[in-house]
């Protein structure tokens, strides 16, 4: 029996590494994804005033830090009892679409645009952002253009690009200047063109991939993320939704207090990630998927032009629920396009410039949750505090982490297709890791508790025979 | 009326009052010596030792802030000496506690901060302690947070000499000196503490600050415990 060890998995954030166990004939029998980093933000946070949480949990991640800001700052105004004025509501609304055009640009152009563009079997030296700029210059200065419009965006309304602390418990510290409102809207068009003319490029090569969409997790499990009133696409605030592979709604309107009703989190002995699974249908087979893609499922509609008529087609081509994990690419520049609409909606409004954008209170509540849709999927902060305003606890449920199991599964059918330990090559192994970026796993984000994982330390002499092992 | 002297500062000459500190001449004549601990209008300590200088003809580092100025007295308050010292006193302020600037409410607005940029220290290059250390939110109106305390003792001179409540101090030796209120209470227990918030105002980092202040937000206004004092005549 062999064992194939890709270490680190190249192209995504953070750290992992994956496994593959072949029998004799080279055959895959299993796969494994390990997370093999920890940062133990859950602990450390412990007797911190909460109020503070926003801007420690944001460090967390220096490509999703608005995500963890502002559903931080949810869970502290749950914890205050305050409602956040409108126009800070909305303020912080087009930062979130600023940070999800980013990030989503940073995942296609950045990361996945190598694979795409110049094949999965190209010469891996040359197969990065280096090779697409040669080979393919104009989408390459596109993609770091409509990352910069997504980083200017944070940067005209909270100072600064990355950790800004502009976001506060209870709404944010300043209002906007007009004149950052401008120059947010007259970069606008420029982001809206290069997201139609990506579209328009994704369209057009993407069926050269159907036997990667074939095998890429296209597997069925259940999906989930937030919709609001009507049902549509909600990035920022709104309710849980849960759908079956089928497209039936399981749970519906789900209230944020809710949710460990739903899910629950198992720990894996290979990994240091938690596997959150779906309680009614049980560990593990409650695997449920969120992201662009599941968005793009559970969603009746985007809620804007542009962006529902490239949903239309989206379901036209992949069906009523589109099932591959390969089609996280396309979903991912469908809500690039909604974000632009929706920023440039949100900025026309007049009464974004509106001076109240604070409420104040203390604590009212020993007990907070904050959800929201980070780039990458349902993101959960859930903290107790003491009645002086101490973090007692807390606990983070992480956007990668939700769509744990599905990639497991999925890297275990990319496996059992593409690899072949007989002849083993660079572009087979090099699928196994596209499958993980199509997720665009945020590692380094998913990570965070400490003291409940199992490790184990083996002791292993020159030959390679375990002498003694040691598990906490 | 109190009797003029000569003293030479860095190679100048000026003319003081008899009974003004070394520092205090120097920033009568536009001269900035680098200061934690001390704060105009409350007493010195000469306890942060940056404001250390040299004098001719003494053979220690003397500290500017409770030396007074004497006639004749010749006094460097730069030198590469000098500079090594300050930027080593600050770096033991460093790595004492836990001063994280990146999430940490004073960020921007910090003395400790600021003097760090001040003096150039670009690196610290002592291992840090890391202490775990409480944050008391006990009272109800503001937050001493132990990881960000440099142990100034602003906030005991002001409570005692300005506010009159005595409601801090510093508690054992050396590194294991705490700030304490009262008898080593949590601070929303001590009953002499009048919630006036001086202590939050001198305190030069984010050790004592107001509840509720998110990162980067806590400002403060360590002038009005000076022109208190100046009001009613106790210091100049």
């Amino acid at each position: 029996m062999k064992t194939i060890v890709i270490d680190p998995v190249t192209r995504i954030e953070g750290h992992s590494k994956i496994t593959i166990h072949l029998d004799d004939a080279g055959r895959v029998t299993d796969t494994q994804f390990h997370v093999t980093q920890l940062r133990g933000f859950e602990k450390f946070c412990e007797g911190r005033p909460f109020y503070e949480m926003p801007s420690i949990t944001e460090r967390i991640c220096g490509i999703c830090p608005i995500s963890h800001l502002l559903t931080s700052a949810k869970a502290c105004e749950a914890i205050m009892c305050v409602r956040v004025p409108p126009t800070a509501v909305k303020l912080r609304q087009i930062m979130h679409c600023g940070q999800v055009i980013q990030s989503h640009a940073l995942s296609f152009f950045h990361l996945s645009s190598p694979d795409l563009l110049l094949g999965f079997d190209s010469d891996p030296a040359r197969r990065n952002i280096m090779g697409v700029i040669e080979a393919h210059p104009q989408l390459a200065k596109d993609g770091i253009a409509l990352r910069r419009f997504g980083q200017n965006s944070i940067e005209g309304l909270a100072g600064e690009r990355i950790h800004p602390s502009w976001t506060v418990p209870g709404g944010v510290n300043a209002p906007l200047v007009a004149a950052h409102r401008d120059r947010i809207l007259a970069a606008l068009p420029e982001a809206k063109a290069i997201t139609q003319r990506t579209l328009s490029l994704y369209k057009s090569i993407v069926d050269r991939f159907s036997e990667e969409i074939e095998y890429f997790g296209n597997q069925p499990t259940m999906y989930a993320g937030l919709i609001d009133g009507s049902g549509n696409l909600e990035l920022y605030d709104g309710h849980l939704r849960f759908i079956d592979a089928a497209g039936n709604v399981v749970v519906d309107r789900m209230e944020t207090e809710d949710f460990e009703q739903y899910v629950g989190e198992a720990t894996v002995p290979h990994s240091f990630l938690k596997a959150p699974y779906f309680k009614q249908a049980g560990y593990p087979d409650g695997v449920f998927r969120v992201g662009p893609l599941a968005r793009l499922n559970i969603v009746a509609r985007c809620g804007t032009e542009l962006a529902d008529a490239e949903f239309t087609e989206y379901h036209q081509r992949y069906g009523k629920v589109a099932q591959s994990s390969f089609h996280y690419h396309h979903a991912r520049l469908i809500e690039i396009l909604h974000c632009i609409e929706r920023m440039e909606r949100l900025l026309q409004d007049p009464a974004i410039l509106g001076r109240h954008v604070r409420a104040h209170a203390g604590v009212n509540a020993l007990e907070g949750i904050g959800m929201s849709e980070a780039p990458r999927g349902t993101l959960i902060h859930h903290y107790k505090v003491n009645e002086d305003g101490a973090i007692t606890w807390a606990n983070l449920i992480i956007a990668t982490g939700n769509n744990n199991l599905a990639i497991g599964r999925s890297i275990n059918q990319v496996s059992r297709h593409f690899v072949d330990g007989n002849r083993l090559q660079d572009g087979m192994l090099n699928r196994v890791q596209a499958v993980l970026r199509a997720y665009d796993p945020c590692l380094s984000c998913s990570t965070h508790a400490t003291g409940q994982y199992p490790v184990e330390i083996r002791l292993v002499d020159a030959d390679g025979a375990v002498l003694d092992s040691v598990r906490n | 009326m109190s009797q003029q002297i000569s003293v030479r500062i860095d190679n100048e000459l000026y003319t003081a009052t008899e009974g003004r500190t070394i520092l205090q001449v120097a920033a009568d004549n536009g001269r900035s010596i680098p200061t934690l601990c001390y704060l105009e209008g409350l007493s010195a300590p000469g306890s942060c030792r940056l404001c250390l200088v040299e004098v001719a003809g003494v053979g220690r580092l003397l500290p500017a802030c409770t030396t007074p100025a004497r006639s004749g007295m010749s006094v460097t308050t730069n030198s590469d000496a000098l500079a090594h010292n300050r930027l080593m006193a600050l770096e033991l302020l460093f790595i004492e506690r836990n001063h994280v600037c990146s999430v940490c409410v004073s960020n921007g607005h910090c003395e400790l901060q600021s003097m760090a940029q001040r003096l150039g220290m670009t690196h610290v290059h002592l291992p840090y302690n890391f202490p775990r250390l409480p944050v008391d939110v006990s009272h109800p109106r503001f937050v001493l947070d132990h990881n960000r305390c440099i142990l100034c003792s602003r906030c005991v001179r002001v409570c005692d000499e300005i506010e009159g409540a005595q409601v801090w101090d510093i508690s054992a030796r050396g590194i294991n000196s705490m700030l304490v209120a009262e008898l080593d209470r949590p601070w929303g227990e001590a009953q002499s503490c009048t919630s006036c918030g001086k202590c939050v105002q001198v305190c030069p980092t984010g050790a004592l600050v107001e509840k509720g202040q998110a990162v980067e937000e806590m400002t403060k206004r360590n002038r009005i415990v000076t022109d208190l004092a100046v009001k009613r005549g106790a210091r100049t």
